[in-house]
């Protein structure tokens, strides 16, 4: 876009260049407020935002105080263990079960499967206030509120449809010839499952268990609804900190998230290369 | 060897192989549809039931009900009837339940919880025998609310275990005396909360259309390696916490904050705006959330649309307005109409973002489910808005599977 044609008139460069500045105003928009918070957990006063020492740049406006708030206290400490834990079970759980059942959905012949993809899809769609109104009646039956297992289950089937999504979509380049061969050579459905269809579609399925992580990560309305104190997760912890007594140790944390997210962006870019390898002559 | 026609043998092994093939799809996908039906279904259903089913009167006062069965609802009901509720009352007064039942009765006529409650203090003492030969006139004398049958009513209404009175309530409507529904007095407080949460939705999709159909045009017009690299700018803010971006709104919006000294600093404004906890900080911090899922989709449509279309008709003598009003604003209705139904839908049910930052004003149904879940106790009433609420996203659901396919949502 760089040599605009000849035949342009003042109105085409007119629309080209606030086409071009539009996008950059809401490229802006998207970034800057993820980008301000990185510099503000760096504050050594305990406010929200730039102070006049930082502003001249001063070192000695800057610290790393906030950080070493985060590890010297029990709470968040706490918080961050229950987030990995939680989110890793929870992934698990619902990679293991998703990546199955996303198997028999691509099936051609599959009974009742847009009514069943729908249900499947549906944890994304239907309001999580919802959902934790009907969990807590509902896990309470089972004293599954206020418990580990509680949590699992519950970040397992918010992460269902993530999975369902990537894994139909790897399946979709999946050669069912391969599938067909395998049962045709005398193998169990189960045994062509484990030894052809997983090590082809293994990236989906890793990107899947992410969306899943992520997803339980992230999640705050459940956790509100159905942990103890004993469960609080991350952004648990953030929710209160931001209602409760605003400090910079909150923007330390979320500066800390950023980071995971660029990690995962850069993660899921990889794998989504190597699938698309795949899909290639490659096998 | 001569083709020769699929004799019935044939038929019925196909239809046998198909059945078996079949069962086999199903069976993979068996185990995932019962842990959801156990985790998130039977929960949504379990609320479902509870906006309607309301049974601690008929479970405190079972015997009272039952003699009132025959009773017409105009006169005072028979002496017996009461004694049996005297006989019922004291026994609750007992086990110390009667506070429970004034607290039900209450709600469906305002005032009685005193009577019933002061009622159950003397009854407390008195004889099972002497109860059972003169309740009606021992209450009586106790309160003489006993001796209108007002309030005889309002104990058999609100015995009865299945109830509409959690919707009409959600829907600001109250039964008549006279049977059938009437508007209730006062503010129209839920309806004025739905319509406000539809218009925040709404004000959330126009906005995230406005920004993202121009970038999206952008990102699938530009040089791939460009594209590409500002791709990463939609994509972090997607996979970044919400939390997160919550804070930073928090952090860029409140009184001291970035944008408030930048404005004061430049001599713009004077003295900082209020900006944060208002509809305001809502509906912008939101439209910043939901960006990417207008983006995305728009993006993945516009990258299939071959430029050539938009040069035809301008080469044409088309001019640049009409052309693309004609040509690829249509072209890209798929990915436009996922990208706007996807937002509202996200948005109707949002409840994180405006309990941080909407203070009073920018309040939507999800936080008042809320309220009603964990300060107000009337989790009846939480899950009639709850369920009125789910209506309205599967009916917006089923729209979008229709024009869209639920199967067909791509992400990143």
């Amino acid at each position: 876009m760089k040599h605009l044609p000849a035949y342009f008139t003042f109105w085409h460069i007119l629309g080209h260049y606030s086409l071009k500045w539009t996008a950059y105003l809401v490229l802006a928009f998207l970034m800057l407020p993820i980008v301000i918070i990185v510099p503000l957990s760096f504050n050594a006063e305990p406010y929200f935002t730039f102070t006049d020492g930082m502003l001249a740049l001063d070192p000695a406006a800057y610290s790393t105080r906030w950080y070493q708030a985060i590890f010297s206290d029990a709470n968040w400490l706490l918080s961050i263990k229950n987030s990995f834990l939680i989110g890793a079970l929870a992934a698990t759980l619902s990679t293991v079960l998703g990546t199955i059942a996303a198997v028999g959905l691509s099936s051609p012949v599959m009974p009742f499967k847009r009514l069943i993809t729908a249900l499947l899809l549906s944890p994304m769609i239907v309001p999580l206030i919802i959902i934790a109104a009907g969990m807590f009646f509902f896990y309470t039956r089972f004293n599954l509120v206020g418990s580990y297992a509680g949590l699992v289950i519950a970040h397992a089937a918010l992460g269902v449809p993530f999975v369902i999504i990537t894994v139909t979509a790897t399946l979709s380049g999946f050669d069912r010839s391969l599938y067909n061969a395998g049962i045709s050579m005398g193998a169990s459905p189960v045994k062509v499952f484990w030894d052809v269809v997983i090590p082809l579609i293994r990236p989906g399925v890793i990107s899947g268990g992410l969306f899943a992580f992520v997803t339980s990560f992230d999640e705050v309305v459940l956790v509100l609804f159905l942990a103890g104190p004993e469960q609080r997760t991350i952004p648990r912890q953030m929710f209160s900190g931001l209602r409760e007594q605003i400090n910079p140790t909150i923007l330390a944390v979320a500066t800390l998230l950023i980071l995971i997210s660029i990690a995962l962006l850069v993660t899921l870019e990889i794998l989504r290369r190597r699938s698309e390898r795949m899909r290639g002559t490659e096998f | 060897m001569t083709p020769s026609a699929l004799d019935a043998n044939d038929t019925a092994s196909a239809r046998r192989e198909l059945r078996r093939r079949k069962l086999t799809a199903f069976l993979f996908v068996a185990p995932l549809l019962l842990f959801l039906v156990f985790a998130f279904v039977a929960p949504i259903a379990t609320m479902l039931v509870r906006s309607v089913y309301h049974p601690v009167v008929s479970e405190l006062i079972p015997e009272t009900l039952e003699a009132l069965k025959d009773w017409d609802g105009e006169a005072l009901p028979p002496a017996e009837a009461r004694a049996v509720f005297a006989a019922d009352l004291k026994r609750l007064a007992g086990e110390r339940l009667s506070g429970k039942l004034a607290e039900e009765i209450n709600r469906a006529l305002p005032g009685s919880s005193s009577t019933i409650k002061a009622s159950a203090r003397k009854l407390g003492r008195m004889d099972d025998a002497e109860l059972a030969s003169a309740g009606g006139a021992i209450l009586a004398a106790a309160d003489a609310a006993w001796e209108n049958p007002k309030i005889w009513k309002a104990i058999r209404d609100a015995g009865a275990a299945y109830t509409p009175d959690y919707y009409l309530t959600a829907l600001d409507l109250e039964m008549a005396d006279g049977g059938g529904v009437q508007p209730r007095d006062g503010a129209k407080i839920y309806v004025d909360l739905y319509t406000k949460t539809l218009r925040i939705a709404l004000y959330i999709t126009v906005l995230t259309l406005i920004g993202g159909y121009p970038l999206a045009y952008y990102l699938a017009n530009a040089e791939s390696k460009n594209a590409n690299m500002l791709m990463v700018f939609v994509l972090l803010p997607f996979w970044t916490s919400l939390l997160v971006r919550t804070t930073s709104w928090i952090a860029l919006l409140q009184t001291s904050g970035v944008v408030n000294s930048v404005l004061t600093g430049a001599g713009i404004t004077r003295s900082p705006l209020e900006m944060l906890y208002t509809q305001f900080s809502t509906v912008l911090a939101m439209t910043h959330i939901l960006m990417p899922f207008m983006i995305l989709p728009l993006y993945s449509v516009m990258k299939g649309i071959d430029p050539s279309y938009m040069r035809a008709a301008m080469s044409m003598g088309s001019k640049p307005i009409p052309a693309f009003l004609k040509i690829y604003l249509p072209m890209t209705l798929p990915g436009l109409s996922a990208g706007v139904l996807l937002v509202f839908i996200i948005s109707v049910g949002y409840y994180i973002t405006p309990a941080l930052v909407g203070g009073t004003d920018g309040q939507m149904i999800s936080n008042i489910i809320a309220f009603h879940m964990q300060q107000s106790n009337n989790w009846e009433l939480a899950a009639a808005l709850g369920s009125l609420l789910l209506a309205m996203i599967l009916v917006l659901y089923w729209v979008y599977d229709r024009f869209v396919g639920a199967g067909n949502i791509k992400l990143g």
